[in-house]
């Protein structure tokens, strides 16, 4: 028997989880797989969600209005990130932003590729790049990344608190 | 019409990467029985007990209170635990404080730990329902985006994330218990450091730590033969969503109505003046000039020139985590006590080397979840 | 201490499994419906608070998406347990004794289907000497049931009558998921889950959410005709090395039941968190309840166990009694770890 103490026990744990995606979230995964980004508009706050909710964080109204969004959008702020990306091959660095598409009120999160990651800026216009029609998925995978448009930057108004 | 309420012990642990020493239980034990002694009270003493910590992934351990019963001295008390994400060390002290004030209990332990080292912290942080996409690599991937909006919309220099850095970990050396001692450590070691998400560099960051941090509240009767309490002036707490239109990230409103009560309560009316010392939630260097806006310090796109003129220095006209903050320990459900018990450390006179000349009154601050999740408290050495 | 009550109380059917909606999704008609009843306007609440459980979820800060049924905004005094919505009813009443705020909104929630509950109740044991030995929640209570057969003068036809009687009475709660006419020389012919309860003996799998909301003083007899005051309140954890316990009693229940002043006056209904039959005999005795206390009238924990939220039910359902005029005073209890260790008393009272 061996002098030393016993100082750690490894305990491996398996759960098993299946998640409910939820009625509005289950629109939106499935709008991906027919090619559209679909987004809500809260009929108090008139303001349009993307990834849309069941209803609005500010006034809870229930948000049943759904519409399409346009692809492109601008970049509200973005990172330059040097580590592994978890869910595929990405060479190192890449860029997730925040990009604010065109008709929404909230930016979504997604990869920024095609631009040198040092040429990326706020206020850049990008639009998304989808993987081909017969491969599409209901996941924002569905989108490989957004690329810039060319269009000239957006002067964008970042600051401005929702009223109450 | 509320009791007031004071910390009577203060109890923390050594903070490193991986306590192998100690179990769980150990571990809350020992910061629990540093604060007892340090109250001068026994198991027996105490009337509830208050735990604290971030979501269970982080050890595996599902609503550990139930399992911490016996370790804690709890058995035939009322038992609670608080998960409110990073801000959690913070309410978890708030909440045993309701119970002083509002005169349920009059001796309460309080104790929030993290022995993150048992799961993997980095995969506890990333699960996610599989509909969503993983883009974000680390909590520092969700803030270098907000910490370069403010670098835009305040014209700071780009130095101000590293100066940060630098104090902090300058700071940690005159704190036994931090887990960065980085002696010698200078702005061109924080250069050299590999950059993770720019502008963040791997020493911009805070480390992953196990450790925890107690202490125990007592209400004015109680209190009175303690040497040097340090009294709750006033706490607040506010939440706000993660995501809705022209939401301000850098200064989330949530902090700032927060700070608002907090300086109310506490009949504070020139913070910046006012307070002697400051203990915040600064888990990435570039936090420290935005949080001192957000806390009132500094107008808004000038908390950088606080730091730039050695302001938060340790000699500075309001020093900012003299303990070496979350930058040089990071038991994550902990943290916020730490801030916590910091201060009060500080207005009792017992923060040893790196004990503040004079401090009186000073503030607690946490934050958490998407920085949208804010609980402080303002502590002094006179009897409000 | 501070006059508080309950003035409203809402709850979602408890289903087996909602495919359709997400957690957010189930709590957020039940938020609306106890804002409404309850009288005071939402951005009127002084404080929130919420209980749910992240690996009862399979995500970490799964309280967070919750704020969207809440509607946070401008910021609000608001926390969170890890636990049964019931505790942070708790935490809400201690926050109303403060003084400075008079209301608050308080939830519960959590859909038991996405995982597997029984597994997941592993994890809340000592890791280091317990969990590894995976033993789940039905296999402890077994060992519960069994010790209690072998000290006591119950017999297994005992549980069988507390399931009967709770489905029986299930039959006239519109939100509970078991109900129906069963009898217990029947049911005890079913065959073992785990020796001796059989699958009856067991909670169901239950998707739900409740909420509460509370007033104190003169703002609750201003937004309801008959608030259901807490006259107590109180919680006591028990050791957790199931050797260091008699399983066969419940200490903590009977202690919280006395701090919380429930032996003041005669009790005329008992909502009794009882996730297993045999619990019920067991929390009878440690609070002292006779034959003129109605147990269950909702069917209790064995018709219909959302984890997160089935101990605010309870006390949500005492206290619709109260507030409807049926009852006088009444009792909601809650439970929490293996086989009841840590156990929440609140007495509730018309005036």
């Amino acid at each position: 028997m061996s002098e030393e103490s016993l100082t750690v026990l490894r305990s491996p744990v398996k759960l098993e989880y299946t998640f409910t995606a939820g009625e509005t979230s289950s629109r939106f995964l499935r709008g991906f797989a027919e090619g559209k980004i679909l987004g809500r508009r809260c009929p108090e706050c008139e303001k349009v969600y993307v990834p849309p909710r069941g209803n609005c964080p500010i006034c809870t109204s229930p948000m049943k209005e759904e519409m399409e969004l346009a692809h492109t959008g601008t970049i509200t702020k973005f990172c330059i990130v040097n580590l592994p990306f978890a869910a595929r091959q990405i060479e190192i660095p890449y860029v997730s932003a925040s990009i604010l598409l065109d008709g929404a009120d909230v930016p979504i999160f997604h990869l920024i590729q095609e631009i040198p990651y040092d040429q990326i800026r706020i206020g850049m216009r990008v639009e998304a790049v989808w993987v081909a029609p017969d491969e599409r998925i209901p996941g924002m995978e569905s989108i490989t990344h957004f690329g810039p448009t060319g269009e000239p930057d957006v002067d964008i108004d970042l600051f401005e608190d929702a009223d109450a | 019409m509320a009791e007031r309420c004071a910390v009577a012990g203060i109890g923390q642990t050594k903070y490193s990467a991986k306590r192998t020493d100690v179990s769980m239980a150990g571990l809350v034990r020992e910061a629990a029985l540093r604060a007892l002694e340090d109250a001068e009270m026994t198991w027996k003493d105490i009337d509830a007990v208050v735990i604290g910590k971030a979501p269970d992934l982080f050890e595996g351990v599902v609503m550990p209170e139930i399992y911490l019963a016996d370790a804690l001295g709890a058995v035939g008390k009322p038992m609670m635990r608080v998960h409110t994400a990073g801000s959690v060390g913070g309410s978890t002290a708030i909440v045993a404080s309701h119970l002083v004030h509002g005169a349920a209990f009059e001796r309460v332990l309080t104790v929030a730990y993290e022995k993150q080292s048992e799961s993997e912290a980095t995969w506890a942080l990333t699960v996610r329902v599989p509909f969503s996409l993983p883009l974000v690599a680390g909590a520092g991937g969700y803030f270098a985006p907000t910490i370069r909006q403010y670098i835009k919309r305040s014209g700071a220099p780009e130095n101000i994330g590293t100066m940060v850095a630098v104090k902090d970990r300058l700071n940690a050396l005159r704190n036994p218990y931090a887990h960065l001692r980085m002696e010698g450590i200078n702005a061109d070691m924080v250069m050299a450091s590999p950059m993770l998400w720019d502008p963040l560099r791997y020493l911009d960051a805070c480390p992953s730590s196990d450790g925890a941090c107690a202490m125990v509240l007592t209400n004015e009767k109680n209190a009175e033969r303690v040497k040097n309490p340090a009294w709750i002036l006033a706490t607040a707490m506010r939440s706000e969503p993660i995501s809705f239109p022209g939401r301000d990230e850098v200064s989330p409103r949530a902090g700032r109505d927060a700070a608002s009560e907090l300086y109310l309560e506490g009949g504070i009316t020139n913070p910046r003046e006012e307070i002697d010392v400051a203990e915040v939630y600064v888990p990435f260097s570039w936090y420290e000039p935005m949080w001192m806006e957000n806390l009132g310090f500094a107008p808004k796109n000038e908390g950088w020139k606080m730091t730039a003129e050695g302001a938060t220095a340790f000699d500075g006209d309001l020093p900012v985590n003299p303990s070496g903050g979350v930058l040089s320990s990071n038991p994550i459900g902990a943290s916020g006590m730490i801030r916590f018990a910091e201060a009060a450390l500080q207005v009792r006179g017992q923060a040893g080397e790196h004990q503040v000349d004079g401090a009186q009154v000073a503030l607690g601050h946490a934050y958490g979840g998407g920085s949208q999740f804010f609980s402080m408290w303002l502590v002094g050495s006179a009897k409000p | 201490m501070r006059e508080v009550a309950l003035v409203a109380f809402a709850q979602s059917p408890s289903v087996r499994q909602d495919l359709r909606r997400n957690e957010v999704e189930i709590l957020t008609p039940v938020i609306a419906e106890a804002i409404r009843w309850g009288g005071v306007p939402r951005k009127e609440i002084g404080f929130t608070c919420s209980g749910s459980c992240d690996y009862l979820a399979g995500v970490p800060f799964s309280f967070v998406s919750a704020l969207d049924a809440v509607g946070a905004w401008p910021p609000i005094r608001e926390s969170h347990v890890e636990m049964d919505g019931a505790w942070a009813l708790y935490e809400a009443w201690v926050r109303l004794q403060v003084g400075d705020v008079d209301s608050a909104l308080v939830y519960g929630f959590g859909k038991s289907s996405v995982g597997d509950p029984r597994d997941i109740s592993v994890l809340q044991l000592d890791p280091y000497y317990a969990a590894p030995l995976w033993p789940d929640s039905v296999s402890l209570a077994a060992l519960q049931a069994r010790a209690l057969l072998q000290s006591s003068g119950y017999t297994e036809r005992d549980f069988a009558e507390v399931v009967a009687r709770s489905l029986r009475d299930a039959k006239r709660n519109p939100n509970a998921q078991v109900s129906g006419d069963f009898s217990p020389d029947e049911l005890v012919k079913a065959r073992y889950d785990v020796s001796p309860l059989r699958e009856h003996d067991c909670p169901p799998v239950s998707d739900g959410a409740a909420a509460v909301v509370l007033a104190a003083g003169d703002l609750a007899r201003k937004v309801c005709e008959r608030p259901a005051w807490i006259a107590g309140i109180d919680h006591r954890i028990e050791a957790h090395s199931l050797g260091a316990r008699d399983l066969t009693k419940s200490p903590s229940a009977a202690l919280a039941a006395e701090k919380a002043g429930m032996g003041k006056g005669s009790l005329d209904v008992a909502e009794l968190h009882a996730p297993f039959s045999h619990q019920e005999l067991i929390l009878r005795e440690a609070l002292g309840l006779g034959e003129s206390v109605a147990i269950n009238p909702s069917g209790g924990a064995l018709a219909a166990n959302p984890i997160m939220a089935a101990g605010l039910i309870r006390i949500g359902e005492a206290a619709q009694l109260v507030m409807d005029g049926s009852a006088k005073r009444a009792v909601g209890h809650a439970t929490s770890g293996p086989c009841l260790q840590q156990n929440l008393i609140c007495v509730l009272e018309a005036r």
